[in-house]
């Protein structure tokens, strides 16, 4: 059987699995939109401050949406994979020929690809209640690929955390400190208006920053690859650093085993 | 019989505590969430105060810093509630039923441990915020009754969850405990005055008892006392009608087991 068998074959796993439990679905579709309708209407006036942007909170906040989405799939993928860790399943796994990253990518599936259904609602959504995406039908393409990339970046993390602890809860406890990072970022206001110098600090070097300019730039900015690159890179960045630490736990776990 | 009560409380109480003490991982995240909303609303966005019509005496810091002491005193209670599911799952809860003499004491235990927390997790936030040179104008007795207000949100908040623990017996629940609370907080005038409110929020926020916690408790803080006498009607109704949600189901548990 070839590697992408292999893989489909974890992957239809993985996501039957994910969709079949709606406690995993249903927050990553709710909790980002609720939040955006409550910043877009709270914080609606700050775009009566000299500069902002945009005329429309509502513009500038719904990339966060995608982002958000991402963790939570982030925590889902690595939650499944955890408890495949703790039944055994992964175990049972590597005494088949799979290859690592083959295991990693198809239990990961599942995550990944709640935060694309939920990217495409996110998007739907925001269009609905009058979001414009200053590049288009093509920008808005372009940012739905950068929210699945990022996604399937954020499902790395997910990987590595279940690999490295095994155990579901240390998975899940560990996403406050992921969705921390969030508040810590460009989500609610752009750098430059960031007043309190040691704030400003914090969210320039805070990856998330770049991922949520560089989608935010699609909609409300026009075309710049000075944002949208960032982005990529970043995404790039957490993807590659996140499967190969997951990958390389996952070999010294099957050893152990 | 009150002392016995008293008694299984401060019993139920102590263990709270004990085990909130010996794991950080406990304490950790109902400290981390408000010190992350303050460091994010109050040093993040402190520009708000500049947009036209804004206007708190006790400044962006002491504004923000309100609602993430009322969003303490809610979370107090739900990491108690998690706790109670917790002992439920254990078995330990189904134990500590037979055993105490009076198992209502049991409820108003946990009411005291959520308390507890919130007064231990709610003053190392007061340190923070006055480090970092939050003006406080209030008087000490208006700062008094700002401890005071919060402290019903967190025993209506304990009362709730507390409720859903006994109810479905359950940790997996925990987004169930969390989310109407956190939207019920969120549909408040969090990042400016409700007068600044717009569309479908500033209705919400209008009829959201939360606005008028919020309202009164940043009276406190400025020393410019607003609607506090509704607020605190407010509170106690909502921790009486939680307590008569939580007594419900705490009997209904405490049948299943007998």
């Amino acid at each position: 059987m070839s590697s992408t068998s292999q893989l489909a074959l974890i992957a239809r796993r993985s996501v039957s699995r994910t969709f079949r439990q709606p406690v995993l679905v249903v927050p990553v579709i709710a909790f980002p939109l609720i939040l955006l309708a409550v910043n877009a209407s709270g914080l609606s006036s700050v775009t009566e401050l000299p500069g902002f942007p945009t005329k429309s909170y509502i513009n500038f906040a719904i990339v966060v949406c995608f982002v958000q989405g991402a963790l939570f799939a982030a925590i889902s993928a690595g939650t499944e994979l955890a408890s495949d860790i703790q039944t055994g399943f992964t175990d049972r796994l590597a005494l088949t020929p799979a290859k690592r990253w083959v295991v990693l990518a198809g239990a990961t599936a599942g995550g990944a690809s709640i935060a694309v259904f939920g990217s495409v609602i996110y998007l739907v959504v925001g269009l609905i209640f009058g979001v414009e995406i200053d590049t288009g039908v093509v920008g808005a393409l372009v940012l739905l690929a950068l929210a699945i990339y990022t996604a399937i970046a954020f499902a790395g993390i997910g990987a590595w955390l279940a690999v490295a602890t095994g155990s579901p809860q240390a998975v899940q406890g560990m996403f406050p400190l992921l969705f921390v990072l969030l508040f810590l970022s460009t989500m609610s206001l752009p750098l430059d208006f960031i007043q309190k110098e040691w704030f400003a600090t914090i969210v320039e070097w805070n990856p998330l920053t770049y991922l949520i300019d560089g989608m935010r730039g699609l909609v409300i900015g026009g075309w710049d690859a000075s944002t949208l690159l960032p982005a990529i890179a970043v995404a790039t960045g957490i993807m590659f650093i996140t499967f190969t630490g997951a990958s390389r736990s996952l070999r010294k776990r099957v050893q152990r085993t | 019989m009150i002392s016995s009560t008293l008694s299984v409380s401060l019993a139920v109480l102590r263990r709270v505590m004990i085990q909130t003490i010996k794991n950080p991982a406990i304490i950790i995240p109902s400290l981390a969430f408000p010190l992350v909303f303050l460091i994010a609303f109050a040093g993040g966005l402190s520009i708000v105060a500049d947009v036209p019509g804004f206007s708190f005496k006790g400044g962006y810091t002491a504004f923000q810093f309100v609602f993430v002491f009322t969003q303490t005193a809610a979370f107090g209670g739900i990491f108690t509630g998690y706790r109670i599911a917790e002992d439920y799952e254990s078995g330990f809860a189904r134990r500590l039923l037979i055993a105490a003499p009076h198992s209502a004491g049991i409820l108003l235990g946990f009411v005291l441990a959520g308390l507890a927390r919130f007064f231990l997790t709610g003053l190392i936030l007061w340190g923070i915020a006055l480090v970092a040179g939050m003006n406080v104008l209030g008087s000490p007795l208006e700062i008094l009754a700002m401890w005071l207000l919060a402290a019903n949100v967190s025993i209506a908040s304990t009362l709730w969850v507390a409720g859903l623990a006994f109810r479905f017996q359950s940790v997996d629940i925990g987004s169930f405990m969390q989310m109407p609370v956190f939207i019920l907080l969120f549909l408040a005038p969090v990042y400016v005055p409700l007068a600044l409110l717009t569309g479908w929020l500033k209705l919400a926020a209008t009829y959201n008892p939360v606005t008028a916690i919020l309202t009164a408790n940043r009276g406190f803080i400025s020393g410019e006392e607003s609607k506090a006498l509704l607020a605190f009607g407010l509170a106690v109704g909502l921790a009486a009608l939680m307590a008569l949600w939580a007594v419900r189901q705490f009997h209904r548990a405490h049948r299943s087991v007998a």
